[in-house]
Parts: structure tokens; C-alpha cells; sequence
């Protein structure tokens, strides 16, 4: 009897598509990273114990209620309105500090959304009014 | 005649390569992403329109999640303590921008105690992260 060895053939992965994976992979990360930059309103705060007295004509009082309504120097003002009311206050009066004061039970967006708007009517001095007067 | 038809082989550029170079590739991208080195707080950033981009680096993160925890460098304080953290920070290095991360929908009384403790602590350039309004 002759055994014919017969070579047992290897089973074969085709390994040909394997540049086409890695190709999809690499693909896939190149479109995927994002490079997340960080945005941000800039504010420089006070220092501690730095209160300047100010004017109470150069002081426009913004006040935000727990709903988001907005109020300066006591009238209320509509949210689109904010931005065209700055110009007009800044026109008068370009030394005009803009003082922000948040109920504390008002959502953060709130605030922010008022800022934001300040700094579109072209407001550059903004202040956080404290919540308490400052203890000496 | 016959033709024998020839079929030409297409001229063979080896391709056998192809894989190793596609797998270099892809370790460097996998070398060279930079994972965010803190996992900081789940939360929602306000929308604004006039915010501007922070440089990559010299940032402390300050995050404040819906619930008001703050957290600073994945460690949680409360926030009387956050200007004893910042003083650390600011004499490490004095030119540090804060960045604050608020949650838009915690109430602000948080946030009016966590800029009485950044005046405290002298951290004075204060940056509100907000996210490009859409639409």
C-alpha cells in the first residue's frame, strides 16, 4: 500500500483585504478626531478688597430674575432688545459700567444669555454684583 | 490562426506592503492622540455667541454640574474650599486662566460663591465656557 502523504494543505486566510480594513480604519479616525477647542466669554474679576467707588451715573444696573427676565436700571427690557438698548446707553455714556445682578435661584444660562448680550451691544466693562456686601 | 489571447497581467506593483504601511499609520495616529487628561463632569455648557477661543494650554478647569458639585481636577470640593485650591494653583503658576465649566441650568447661587473664592484667591482671568450658538 503506498500512503501517499499528501500534503495537507494549509488552510489559507486571504490576507489581501487586510489593507483595505486597516485603509477603512484609518479612515474611520481620521474623520472622527475632533479637536475640540475650548470657547469662552472672558472676564477678569475683581480683586478682593479692590471695590472701586464708582459714579452712580457711570453704573447701569442689570438685574436677572429666577424666570430670565431682564431688567436695567429698573425697566425691564426684552432679551432682543438688550443688545440695541447697550449701544444706545453706551452712546450717551462710553464710561458706562454695566453691574449684573443674578437672583441665585435663576438658572446659569441666564445669566450667560445677558452677558452675552452686553458684550453684543459692545459693553466692555461688566461687573458681578456680590451677593452680600463684601465683610471688612 | 489562433489568436492566443494574452491576457497582459496588470504591471505588479507589489502590494504586499500595502497592510504594513496602512498599520504604520495607524499606530501613529493612536501614538499621537492626546486624551483629555481629566474626565471632569457631565454637563451641558450654555450657548453664547461672543465667546472666544482659550489657548491650548495654562487652562485649570473648574466643572460644576447640574447638581452644583464642583469638581477640580477630577477631585470634588465644596465651594468654600475652591480658593484654597485656586491659591495652589496660582502659585504654581500666576498666569492661569480659569476655565469655568457650569452646567447652564445650575442655579447661580454657586456661581456667584465661586467668583467671590477665584477674587479671594487672586485667580482673576476667568473665562465662562459656553458653546457656539447654533442657528
Amino acid at each position: 500500500m503506498e500512503l501517499r502523504k499528501r500534503e495537507h494543505k494549509q488552510a489559507e486566510i486571504p490576507t489581501s483585504s487586510m489593507a483595505d480594513i486597516a485603509f477603512l480604519l484609518i479612515v474611520f479616525f481620521l474623520v472622527s478626531t475632533i479637536f475640540s477647542s475650548e470657547m469662552g466669554l472672558q472676564i477678569i474679576l475683581p480683586e478682593r478688597g479692590e471695590e472701586v467707588k464708582v459714579r452712580k451715573s457711570n453704573l447701569a444696573r442689570v438685574y436677572v430674575n429666577e424666570i430670565g427676565d431682564v431688567k436695567i436700571d429698573g425697566e425691564p427690557v426684552k432679551l432682543d432688545m438688550i443688545a440695541i438698548q447697550v449701544k444706545a446707553m453706551l452712546a450717551e455714556n462710553d464710561s458706562l459700567i454695566f453691574s449684573i445682578k443674578t437672583n441665585p435661584q435663576a438658572n446659569y444660562k441666564y445669566m450667560v444669555r445677558v452677558f452675552d448680550r452686553l458684550k453684543q451691544g459692545g459693553a466692555e466693562r461688566i461687573s458681578f454684583a456680590p451677593k452680600t456686601l463684601p465683610k471688612k | 490562426m489562433r489568436f492566443v489571447k494574452k491576457k497582459e497581467g496588470a504591471a505588479g506593483i507589489p502590494t504586499g506592503s500595502m497592510a504594513d504601511i496602512a498599520f504604520l499609520l495607524i499606530m501613529f495616529f493612536m501614538v499621537t492622540t492626546v486624551f483629555r487628561a481629566e474626565t471632569g463632569l457631565e454637563l451641558l455648557l450654555p450657548e453664547s455667541e461672543m465667546g472666544r477661543k482659550l489657548p491650548n494650554r495654562g487652562i485649570v478647569h473648574i466643572y460644576v454640574n447640574v447638581k452644583e458639585r464642583i469638581s477640580i481636577d477630577d477631585k470634588y470640593y465644596d465651594a468654600k474650599q475652591v480658593s484654597i485650591v485656586m491659591s495652589k494653583k496660582m502659585q504654581v503658576d500666576p498666569t492661569i486662566i480659569v476655565s469655568l465649566r457650569i452646567d447652564k441650568d445650575a442655579k447661580y447661587d454657586v456661581v456667584g460663591d465661586i467668583f467671590d473664592q477665584l477674587s479671594e484667591s487672586k485667580a482673576l482671568r476667568v473665562s465662562l465656557a459656553t458653546e457656539k450658538k447654533r442657528g
